[in-house]
């Protein structure tokens, strides 16, 4: 079974709507579902504190596609991100109310236990954040603490499979045992791609992976995530609006902690259907 | 009473020498301000400076040689037979010429002589403090109204003040250097003196310690030996046992806090084990000659143990609980300086808190841990009360903490309470005991600081 | 499925399996933080519970009442009243005669002198000031309540332990039954103890008091606080504000940090070389104390100052400088007044370390034993953990009480200090 192609056939008929841009609704413009989900999220309001930081947000994410969110700074793309591996326990005082399922599973159901969660929807981070160990250690840490190798030689199997998914091998399997913070940043943010994919989650969550990062190692990474696409769902929060029509089949434009429009990638950048997503993507704010 | 009520007077002096320099400033120009150089209270303050500084020189200068000299006046006057006494009896003899002076009770019977000399005493030193009197209070008056009168619109009486000021502030930041100078001078002089006694190898390699001297020669027994092993072996005992005690609870308690506690249990338990660390260690030494360590003693009856009542044990869990909160702040300092974006990918791993902090945090804060532990140990050797008030002075070469023993700051302040004589080897070893607690705390001290550092840095 | 799926799938197998042993594993992890905690509050209160137990009833004092009758002959036998024949007369004598009034059957000269022992020696003062006051009294009968002895206060107490064999006892068997009987008369009573406020150190525990220690605490920490607190602020404005930074600045900086590790007895050792030796000043004087803790707080202050300066934004002084200001009108107008409160907040906790010093103290005879209230900062005095040290030493069971409430005293003092800074710096501070 490919999935590369499964790019969702329904939404194309969506674009009928896109005659004349709507102005403003509370409504989110675009097609939210999409036939194969991996997640699916429900009216999504998250609070910090007294603060509502989302707003009734509606999102399916397809299976084995890059969806990439955007959005002006402080627009709550992060947010929505990280409630999807509920990263967002860690914050004090973040709640979260709706609906975010995975697998028919409610991820926010009590019962759900959050360490199999987060070992299934993997995440990597703004700035390139390897933990002060080897890089070997660094890959390793995730199979060693869900108990996922048999022996030795199966854990460096899992290692050098996951470096060489995260295009590092080539250069770090000479230095496996020297500090993962040793390497350049570009690398680092692999490494941490490779620390996310050893424990072969379904889903990789990557806020603004490339921020901290040239535009050389951005390239590269790039590269990656369309290939990590076979087999991760991939989600990704962006603030450049060249690489998420670059590396995404569908984009999300977030504004004010609200999900203004979604659609395919190509639509969302040719012809936008709502003001704001207009307004933004034409560079007169953001 | 005579010197306070002179600097009082001088500050009075100082503030009317302020008023008129500040007048006169306004008045050379009218009242324009503007024309002035400076605003016109840097001029008052100019005047009350030269008014002030110059007399209070002269009164730290006369009060440190007014002693010495009216002393010296005083034993001319003595008759021959006096004067020509050794130096330590002549010591007493004025000793006792101070006390007659004052009226207190003196320890040789008063006669003739004595009364004359104390007489003597009493009036050179009301002359000394009148001329004190009057010179300082003239030097005052003439130098602020010099000031006052060179007051011209164009002197730049500004950065003059802001010269003596910034002169001051330097000098204050020199104070913490001269401290360190002072200590290393003042241990040291001594300590060359010790050695001078007492050879430095068997000082630092004998495993004998019984500091008694004989006061006469042809006393027996107790001819004094100083070799230094067994002290420091017991205070490195009661340190282990204290580290023991505070690291693993310190440290506990610093990651319960920093990774689990809740904001309101935080600032409810996080000042409750603050008050152990402002609790004085007399309190600590109290608590532990009177509680623990009959408590032990106690225990050890029970299940058949010879515990000593002043067991290394029991100082050294005293010292323990003191430390705790010492080892806790630091190294919730260090958990707490250990970025969120560590456990933020610990987490999005789906590591548990305990998997992240064990695997994770604690690998990362480790050099400030160590930092942090290596200051507490420090501090353990150099504690002072706990051990005197808990721990034994006679020193046992034992590894068995059930037994007693003795440390550095114990024999220290064994050797230095109390009367003295200053020349004698007991008292000089007070000094090089100090001087090589001083070099290992010293040394503890900058290893764990530049640790701590080089950790703070590599996460800035 | 495909291979992928069965890989993840396989994964999560994994990872249910070791679910359960990881929570324990969390669990126990958060037992143990727990644990130390509570292990650490329980330390606190146990010392705190140790220390109140053993000092709440120092501030009463077990008084006796006596049948006193003003012998003329044995105050002023020759008729005089001047204060100087009143001063000298045996007012013991007259308290022991009381005594013997209300116990005629002991007789034997032994078990006199363990009867009048009853009594504190300091009685006689009180009924000599009583006299001094008011000569009138002489010739007639009154009643006084007079200061018991420690033993008697003890047993009063409950400290003394009847059970023992009467051998290993403070109290005999024959003082046991004077005691009851004057407890029969309503002739024993317990007051608050104002000796313990109002009187120096004595060598007679229900004499002694801590006035005299907290007027020496007094005059060192003044002296401490008016030398290290204006030199601490100077030398952390000059460091964080004016200095340049080279090499110099960091021996100065890396040696203020080591200063503050130092041993607070090596302190004690400088003072004594430098101010008692070198100096010539005397020994057991609040002056060489406060010198002393003033060279060892300065490090605390000036290690606060310099935050409380940091955490002063920059701007400020760009916009002092920016309307002209020279530095120094900067700092003083601007820069100082937004510190002073951290600044405050690291003296006032520097100076509660000091007043809990004792080590250097020792080591500037601060230990003497001294009955004296001191008036100035030249009298030799103690301090009040140097008397904690000192009660802690003497073996009467009375002074164990006292010392516990001398270390309540103390404590109250710290804990208020403390709870001022943390006053300060809540009621000050400011995010920028």
């Amino acid at each position: 079974m490919n999935e590369t192609s499964a790019a969702t056939p329904g939404l194309a008929e969506e674009t009928e709507a896109a005659a004349g841009t709507v102005q403003s609704t509370d409504d989110t413009v675009g097609e939210i579902y999409v036939d194969d989900p991996r997640m699916t999220c429900r009216n999504v309001d998250v609070y910090y504190g007294e603060k509502q930081a989302i707003f009734d947000v509606s999102l399916d994410i397809g299976k084995n596609q890059v969806i990439s969110m955007i959005g002006p700074s402080g627009c709550g793309k992060s947010t929505f991100l990280r409630c999807l591996n509920r990263m967002n326990d860690t914050i004090d005082g973040c709640r979260v109310t709706g609906q975010i399922k995975m697998d028919e599973q409610d991820i926010y159901d009590g019962g759900l236990d959050v360490v199999p969660l987060r070992a299934s929807v993997g995440m990597v981070f703004q700035k390139p954040n390897p933990f002060p160990k080897s890089i070997y250690d660094n890959i390793a840490y995730g199979p060693k603490i869900h108990g996922l190798s048999d022996n030795k030689e199966h854990l460096d199997s899992i290692v050098e499979t996951s470096l060489q998914r995260a295009g590092l091998w080539e250069e770090a399997k000479d230095r496996l045992d020297q500090p993962g913070t040793g390497l350049s940043g570009g690398q680092q943010q692999r490494l941490c791609i490779a620390r996310a994919i050893a424990v072969s989650p379904e889903v990789i969550l990557m806020d603004e992976p490339c921020s901290a990062l040239d535009p050389i190692a951005t390239a590269k990474i790039e590269e990656l995530i369309d290939e990590l696409r076979e087999r991760f769902t991939i989600a990704i929060v962006t603030h450049s609006m060249q690489q998420a029509a670059r590396v995404s089949q569908r984009t999300a434009y977030f504004h004010l902690g609200k999900l203004i429009e979604v659609g395919e990638t190509d639509q969302i950048f040719t012809s936008p259907r709502h003001k704001l997503t207009e307004d933004y993507i034409t560079g007169r704010f953001g | 009473m005579h010197t306070s009520t002179l600097i009082i007077l001088l500050l009075g002096l100082m503030s009317l020498a302020y008023y008129f320099g500040r007048k006169r400033s306004l008045s050379l120009v009218g009242g324009k301000v503007r024309d002035l150089h400076s605003l016109p209270s840097y001029y008052g303050m100019q005047t009350a400076m030269w008014c002030g500084i110059p007399a209070l020189i002269l009164l730290a200068l006369w009060l440190s040689f007014e002693e010495s000299v009216v002393t010296g006046m005083v034993v001319e006057s003595l008759p021959q037979e006096i004067q020509e006494l050794p130096p330590e009896r002549l010591d007493l003899v004025l000793n006792d010429v101070r006390n007659l002076s004052q009226g207190d009770i003196v320890s040789s019977t008063v006669d003739q002589t004595m009364q004359q000399a104390a007489d003597h005493y009493t009036s050179l030193m009301g002359i000394s403090h009148m001329a004190l009197f009057v010179v300082a209070l003239s030097v005052a008056i003439l130098a602020g109204l010099w000031a006052q009168r060179t007051i011209t619109r164009e002197q730049r009486a500004r950065n003059r003040v802001e010269k003596a000021i910034n002169f001051f502030l330097l000098s204050s930041s020199t104070l913490a250097i001269f401290t360190t100078v002072g200590i290393v001078l003042s241990v040291l002089f001594e300590s060359v003196r010790f050695f001078q006694q007492i050879p430095v190898t068997e000082f630092l390699f004998g495993l004998e310690w019984s500091p008694q001297t004989a006061i006469r020669p042809d006393q027996v027994g107790s001819s004094g030996v100083f070799g230094s092993v067994p002290l420091f072996a017991g205070t490195m005992l009661i340190t282990l046992i204290a580290m023991i005690v505070a690291v693993p609870i310190g440290l506990m308690s610093a990651i319960y806090m920093a990774e689990y506690a809740s904001k309101h249990f935080r600032t409810l338990a996080k000042p409750v084990l603050e008050v152990l660390a402002g609790i004085p260690t007399v309190v600590y030494g109290f608590f532990a000659a009177l509680t623990v360590a009959p408590f032990f003693r106690d225990l050890g009856t029970d299940i058949g143990l010879t515990v000593s009542s002043e067991s290394a044990l029991a100082a050294g869990v005293v010292m323990g609980i003191m430390i705790i909160p010492f080892v806790s702040s630091l190294s919730d300092d260090v958990i707490n300086a250990v970025p969120q974006a560590m456990r933020d990918g610990s987490y999005g791993l789906g590591a548990t808190r305990s998997e992240t902090i064990r695997n994770v945090i604690i690998p990362a804060a480790l050099p400030g841990i160590v930092g942090g532990v290596l200051l507490a140990v420090s501090r353990a050797i150099g504690e002072t009360m706990i051990v005197v008030m808990a721990a034994g002075l006679s020193a046992n070469l034992t590894a068995n903490p059930l037994e007693a023993v003795t440390t550095v700051t114990v024999q220290i302040v064994t050797l230095l309470v109390g009367d003295q004589e200053f020349d004698s080897a007991k008292t000089l070893a007070a000094f090089a005991l100090a001087l090589v607690l001083f070099v290992i705390t010293l040394a503890l001290n900058m290893i764990a600081l530049h640790i701590v550092r080089k950790y703070r840095e590599q996460y800035e | 499925m495909n291979n992928q799926q069965q890989q993840h799938q396989k994964t999560m197998d994994r990872v249910q399996q070791g679910l359960d042993r990881r929570y324990r594993q969390e669990r126990h992890f958060r037992w143990l933080g727990m644990g130390a905690i509570i292990l650490g509050l329980v330390f606190v209160s146990f010392l705190f519970i140790t220390i109140i137990s053993n000092g709440y009833t120092a501030f009463q004092q077990t008084y006796v009442k006596l049948d006193v009758f003003y012998d003329p002959e044995m105050i002023a036998p020759v008729g005089e009243t001047n204060p100087q024949v009143l001063s000298k007369a045996d007012y013991g004598g007259l308290i022991k005669a009381s005594m013997r009034d209300m116990f005629p059957e002991v007789t034997n000269r032994r078990e006199k002198k363990v009867l009048y022992g009853l009594i504190s020696s300091g009685a006689s003062y009180e009924i000599r000031d009583a006299v001094m006051n008011n000569p009138e009294l002489i010739g007639t009968k009154g009643e006084v309540w007079v200061v018991a002895d420690d033993d008697f206060d003890m047993l009063i107490k409950g400290h003394i332990d009847l059970r023992l064999p009467e051998s290993d006892r403070r109290i005999k068997d024959n003082q046991l039954a004077w005691i009851h009987d004057l407890q029969e008369q309503d002739r024993v009573e317990k007051r608050f103890n104002t000796t313990f406020f109002t009187a120096g150190d004595s060598r007679e525990p229900e004499l002694s008091g801590i006035k005299g220690a907290a007027y020496g605490s007094f005059f060192t920490l003044l002296i401490c606080l008016v030398l290290a607190f204006p030199i601490g602020v100077a030398a952390a404005v000059y460091l964080e504000e004016f200095a340049p930074k080279n090499r110099w600045t960091d021996i100065i900086e890396v040696n203020i940090n080591n200063l503050a590790a130092v041993p607070s007895i090596v302190f004690g050792l400088l003072g004594l070389a430098v101010f008692i030796n070198f100096f010539g000043l005397p020994r057991s004087v609040p002056l060489v104390g406060g010198l002393v803790l003033a060279l060892m707080t300065l490090p605390t202050i000036i290690i606060a100052s310099r935050a409380a300066l940091k955490s002063v934004p920059p701007s400020i002084r760009e916009a002092a400088l920016g309307v002209g200001a020279s530095p120094m009108q900067t700092i003083t107008h601007h820069v100082l007044p937004l510190a002073l409160p951290g600044m405050l907040t690291g003296t006032i906790i520097g100076m509660a370390q000091a007043l809990g010093e004792t080590a250097p103290l020792l080591m500037i005879g601060m230990v003497a034993f001294i009955v004296d209230v001191p008036g100035s900062v030249m009298d030799p005095s103690a301090v009040l953990p140097v008397q904690i040290y000192l009660w802690a030493d003497s073996p009467e069971r009375a002074f164990v009480e006292r010392t516990s409430a001398a270390i309540m005293i103390l404590l109250a003092f710290l804990i208020s200090m403390n709870l001022l800074a943390v006053w300060l710096r809540k009621k000050f501070e400011r995010r920028w």
